[in-house]
């Protein structure tokens, strides 16, 4: 066996590729967060303790976190429900890949741009206003508002939601639908117990990467909630950019670092056990 | 019955295609909306006044804005030209390592920049450069976005290196090719479509990106993303919005020729290997 014997002497000559690629590793990947964690046990003065951790556990911080959390729910919730459904239309059209670059552009558009756009759209005297106006219902506050925070959230993850569950969509055999038209499923029927079933790792895929990220947005929220909404990432950018207090600044990343591995660890698992049983 | 079963389908079909005309309709409003004010000569984002190209005019005219694009430019290209190397390496490297226990920590480790927020790895970065003393300006910038770009080159490059069946480097070697042949005259055209979507990619990344940038760029030095941030801070102006109808033109031109690429990318391999 010739190439067997190569491929053990490969093994043993010295992959050379591996050195600047670790040195990338140690670098960007190990570093940053050895130090973020290192920062976090420093106080402004730069005094070795615990206190920021303390500080985390206290009500203003926790009412912050739950309410970033719930944001963030409520975020991957309605990008979800109105993804799915577009997802799954996506693959009954003709074009389908043409459709698919056309949902993917948007993305490519900066997303201060479109976040930009929006105080245009969602002013005093902007395009909703005026037809709240010519409808009778009348001006409405609308910027710096909890709804103007989520919709323009879910409006920027929509494509990230598609994207996943349309290729979870497109992976699954039709025959499975058929079958179960012909032995009597209603369509919601076949819905829940077929087509939802077999894609729920796009959907997953989709709520990671949605979650995550509208758990740390700190840009939209400083542009369209004003300050009224205040999230991990608000709070982390505050602490680094603007008060200097890194060391608390890192302690709520070493937090969100923590419940994104979860997150993670939490999701991967589940796929084994699908692939198991 | 056949014909009623026929009208069913009809209007669903139909209300399947408002809906998913409704959802494109609202995706793309907003661009649209930006580039409709960008012609108006109010001055505002309603009331639409009149036609103008003041705002192009000011955009054009405006020497700083022009060193900005002109940043973010460099910076793009550098970056994703430099991950691009560095990925193809980490693709190899991976590729190499047999044993699956090492292979997934590789993976683990690779994936972690494109999984975590912007903010944590603009803030970390923020305090590793300035633990290393690199003062923070182009080059904290440049090596930022370099370093948030080489994971996204290896998950581009690496399933094209997988899929080439290992009896093409056998046969190379047998034939007498030197290890730097076997690279540069085999491996490296075949994965040669990965290479050009990773470079893309790494590419877009850079351009898109914002909350890394605003981490660790200085006084003084600023990308587009920052620019508009700071402007749009401070208010509508509708240089902005002219601005952005510029981007959104040139973003179009990029995913056109990054739909080529792929499209010759697709060709069936072996037609393009060797010239």
């Amino acid at each position: 066996m010739p190439s067997r014997t190569r491929l053990r002497m490969s093994d043993k000559s010295r992959n050379w590729y591996l050195i600047p690629y670790t040195a990338w590793i140690v670098l960007f990947v190990v570093a940053p967060i050895a130090l973020v964690v290192y920062y976090s046990l420093f106080d402004i003065e730069g005094k070795f303790t615990f206190s920021n951790y303390a500080h985390f556990f206290t009500p203003v911080y926790l009412r912050m976190t739950l309410s970033s959390f719930w944001y963030a729910f409520l975020i991957t919730a309605f990008s979800l429900l109105v993804a799915y459904p577009a997802a799954y239309l996506l693959t009954r059209t003709k074009h389908k890949q043409l459709w698919l670059l056309l949902i993917i552009l948007p993305s490519w558009i900066n997303l201060l741009l479109k976040t930009y756009a929006f105080l245009g759209i969602f002013g005093t005297y902007g395009f909703v206003n005026a037809v709240l106006e010519t409808v009778g219902i009348g001006k409405q506050q609308i910027l710096f508002t909890d709804f103007s925070f989520v919709f323009v959230s879910v409006y920027i993850f929509i494509p990230f939601m598609i994207l996943p569950v349309f290729n979870a969509l497109e992976k699954m055999n039709p025959s499975l639908i058929d079958a179960a038209r012909d032995l009597g499923a209603s369509s919601w029927t076949t819905f829940r117990r077929v087509i939802f079933p077999l894609t729920i790792s796009g959907v997953k895929a989709g709520c990671q990467a949605v979650f995550i990220p509208a758990l740390s947005l700190f840009m939209i929220t400083r542009l369209i909630a004003g300050n009224r909404v205040i999230t991990l990432g608000t709070a982390i950018e505050q602490h680094f950019l603007v008060t200097q207090d890194w060391g608390m600044g890192a302690t709520i990343a070493v937090f969100l670092v923590v419940v994104m591995a979860l997150i993670m660890v939490l999701t991967g698992n589940r796929k084994k056990r699908e692939v198991q049983g | 019955m056949a014909k009623a079963m026929q009208a069913r389908e009809g209007s669903r079909w139909r209300g399947s295609n408002v809906y998913l005309i409704v959802v494109f309709a609202i995706l793309y409003a907003p661009i649209f909306y930006l580039m409709l004010y960008s012609f108006n000569s109010g001055g505002s984002m309603h009331d639409f006044q009149g036609f103008t190209l003041e705002w192009y005019k000011e955009v054009f005219a405006d020497t700083r804005l022009f060193i900005i694009v002109l940043n973010t430019l460099v910076i793009a290209l550098l970056s994703s030209a430099l991950s691009t190397i560095l990925g193809v390496f980490g693709a190899l490297a991976i590729q190499q390592v047999r044993r699956h226990r090492h292979r997934n920590a590789l993976l683990a480790l690779n994936n972690v920049l494109i999984v975590s927020p912007d903010v944590i790895i603009g803030a970390s970065f923020l305090i590793l450069f300035t633990m290393i003393g690199i003062k923070l300006g182009f080059v904290s910038v440049l090596l930022a976005h370099l370093a948030f770009s080489v994971p996204i080159v290896v998950i581009m490059v690496l399933p094209k290196l997988e899929e080439m069946s290992p009896t093409w480097i056998d046969a190379a070697r047998d034939l007498g090719a030197s290890r730097l042949d076997v690279l540069t005259k085999v491996v490296l055209p075949y994965i040669r479509p990965g290479i050009f979507a990773g470079f893309f990619m790494a590419l877009t990344y850079s351009l898109d990106d914002f909350a890394v940038t605003f981490f660790v760029t200085g006084n003084g030095y600023s990308t587009l993303a920052v620019e508009i941030y700071s402007r749009a801070r401070q208010g509508i102006s509708l240089s902005i919005n002219a601005l952005s109808t510029l981007i959104f033109l040139f973003t179009i031109v990029l995913v056109i020729g990054y739909y080529f690429i792929n499209k010759r990318g697709n060709r069936p391999p072996g037609t393009e290997v060797q010239r």
